[in-house]
């Protein structure tokens, strides 16, 4: 049996969550081969080739997969992929922009977003915003799968040394073409891998008093994340939502401030090891699943606490 | 230009969804079922193209079991000009949705597909992608904007770091976003005019497409539920609470 993992990386560097996938890859008790594709994108494939249990590092070096634009890489995949029983790349807006793609064309179902492998065929997956858990078993000779990165432990980034091989296999679809993007850049730990997130709320009532919120996430290292209230209201960008629809975070400490606890909000956060929230109605969902609940106005409660820190 | 747009049946997202008790489904007894909500943002934004001179006719297509139709119909309320359902029984694969609107795209040649980028049920996030791959068209998934533009759409994606524009040539996929727009209400004089609009009937077979099933669900169980947790008296309680109970800061 052999797999293949897609790595995640922005041709600079590999990014966490390939690392969450190749553990996901170890659990399907195959050989793990990981494919760099994309431009210029030598040094993520170095990277690849250090993390623990990579057997070879395939690198698709090519204008036409710069910008991961899912009609040519999906069909780079399937042509490399031809040759695996598995192919897992982690539930990233790439992995799942293309993996349907490449499972289209082979022919296969996809398994999205699963958070564990019970056997080589068989995975669980969240249903209905994380509301049920799901047992399916795949009857596909070959599995197309996508990861849900917090439910996997990252491999070790170093100890591995693979061989790296490039791959000449050039697919420019030609019907699609990059235009631009508005990446935010931040300071902060990435949001999906970070230890401790910060959330706020419509309760923030602006994006100005999300100061507040980097009062306290500058004195605990931690990213700061959103509701789909306050990211809709226009107070911080789309790439900070938490939730079914937007981001799945699951940190050691997931403070939750302002924010009502909508079952679409809990699916994003609710495993997290330890909850905290704070907000002044003592009714609001949201405490039903916080270890710790502080009933008080934010306004009051955040700058206590950033001093107190 | 047609524009072809695929909505879903499936349970309020209002509703929280309990596994049945010998774990062989979900519940779903007397549970309120509605259109997708980003169906529903699909129709929308088609609806829009025609209102701007865009788009010329608007087609709705849903695949299940005749309650379906219901869903079509809300989508003729919106403003759709004409409802397709492909009758199948129970619920079917994203790949055999994919399949099946690939039948009707051959069908009705539309210039632009615009599907939900997720279906509150299953989450599956794959059937624009799939349907992308078998009829060989570009795709614009998770789109915060669509700017059509002569032969080519511009999308504005939401994506993990922020937003990205593709460029994509037409014919095309869209998948919707939750900030594409907001979708309206129907009216009730459209409610009652969306029950004369035409909405036809196929079957697979007319497609020429064989209902298969590669995935088995084994049982559905409730998460792990968390332990109940307690409410703290001030901050100072709370950071002490972090530091020496929790050991998380
Ligand atoms: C298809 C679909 C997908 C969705 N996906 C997501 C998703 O991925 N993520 C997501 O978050 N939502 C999602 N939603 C939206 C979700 O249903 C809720 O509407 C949303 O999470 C509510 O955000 P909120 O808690 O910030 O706002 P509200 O529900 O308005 O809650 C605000 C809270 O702030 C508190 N508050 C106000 N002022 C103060 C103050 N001064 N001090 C302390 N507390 C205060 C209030 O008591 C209240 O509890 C989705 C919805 C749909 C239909
Ligand atoms: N049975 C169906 N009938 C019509 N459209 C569907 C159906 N299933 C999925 N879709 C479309 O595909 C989108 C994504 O669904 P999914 O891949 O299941 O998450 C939905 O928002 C719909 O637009």
């Amino acid at each position: 049996m052999s797999t293949l993992v897609i790595a995640e990386h922005d041709n600079a560097s590999l990014k966490a969550a390939t690392l969450n996938a190749v553990t996901a890859a170890q659990a399907l008790g195959a050989d793990i081969d990981v494919l760099v594709a994309g431009a210029n994108c030598g040094a993520a494939a170095d990277e690849a080739a250090k993390i623990a249990g990579v057997g070879k590092v395939l690198v698709a070096d090519n204008a036409a997969y710069e910008h991961q634009l899912a009609e040519n890489v999906s069909l780079l995949v399937a042509e490399v992929g031809g040759a695996y029983d598995n192919i897992v790349a982690p539930a990233t807006s790439n992995g799942k922009n293309t993996m349907p793609r490449v499972a289209a064309l082979l022919d296969v179902a996809q398994i999205s977003d699963i958070i564990s492998v019970e056997s080589a065929d068989t995975f669980k997956r969240p249903i209905y915003a994380g509301n049920v858990i799901a047992t399916v078993q795949s009857s596909d000779a070959k599995k197309v799968i996508t990861v849900r990165t917090t439910a996997f432990d990252a491999a070790p980034a170093e100890g591995g040394s693979a061989a790296v091989e490039a791959v000449g296999a050039a697919h420019d679809a030609g019907i699609s073409s990059f235009v631009g993007e508005e990446v935010a850049v931040s300071d902060r730990p990435e949001l999906t891998s970070a230890s401790i997130v910060i959330s706020g709320g419509r309760g923030m009532q602006n994006g100005e008093n999300f100061t507040l919120l980097e009062a306290v996430a500058d004195k605990l290292g931690a990213a700061i994340g959103a509701s789909r209230a306050a990211v809709d209201a226009g107070f911080v960008p789309n790439d900070m939502q938490v939730g079914q629809t937007g981001k799945i975070v699951a940190p050691d400490l997931y403070i939750a401030v302002g924010i009502s606890g909508a079952i679409q909000h809990l699916a994003g956060m609710k495993d997290s090891k330890v909850i905290v929230a704070i907000n002044k109605d003592e009714d609001a969902p949201i405490f039903q699943v916080a270890d710790y609940g502080l009933v008080a106005d934010l306004f009051e409660a955040l700058p206590e606490l950033s001093s107190s820190l | 230009m047609k524009v072809l747009v695929a909505v879903k049946r499936v349970v309020d997202y209002n509703v929280k969804v309990r596994a049945k008790a010998d774990g062989s489904d979900v519940d779903l007894n007397n549970v309120k079922m509605a259109i997708n909500p980003f169906c529903e943002i699909a129709v929308e934004e088609a609806v829009r193209l025609k209102e701007a001179g865009v788009a010329t006719e608007v087609v709705a297509v849903s695949i299940g079991d005749k309650s379906c139709q219901e869903q079509i119909r809300t989508a003729l309320a919106l403003g759709a000009d004409r409802g397709i359902q492909v009758e199948t029984e129970g619920s079917v694969e994203p790949l055999v949705v994919a399949k099946l609107l690939k039948g009707v795209v051959e069908k009705e040649q539309p210039q632009l597909v615009i599907l939900g980028k997720q279906s509150i049920d299953g989450d599956n996030n794959q059937t624009g992608q799939m349907l992308g791959a078998l009829t060989g068209m570009a795709q614009g998934t998770f789109a915060s904007e669509v700017a059509v533009d002569g032969d080519k759409v511009n999308v504005t994606r939401e994506i993990d770091g922020g937003l990205q524009t593709v460029g994509l040539n037409l014919p095309a996929i869209v998948t919707t976003d939750l900030r594409l727009n907001e979708p309206r209400y129907a009216s009730l004089p459209n409610i009652m005019k969306a029950k004369k609009k035409p909405l036809d009937v196929f079957t697979p077979a007319d497609l020429g497409v064989e209902v298969t099933s590669h995935l088995t669900t084994l049982k559905v169980e409730p998460p792990a539920e968390r332990q109940a947790g307690i409410k703290v008296e001030s901050v100072a309680d709370l950071v002490d609470k972090l530091k020496n109970e929790a050991k998380v800061i």
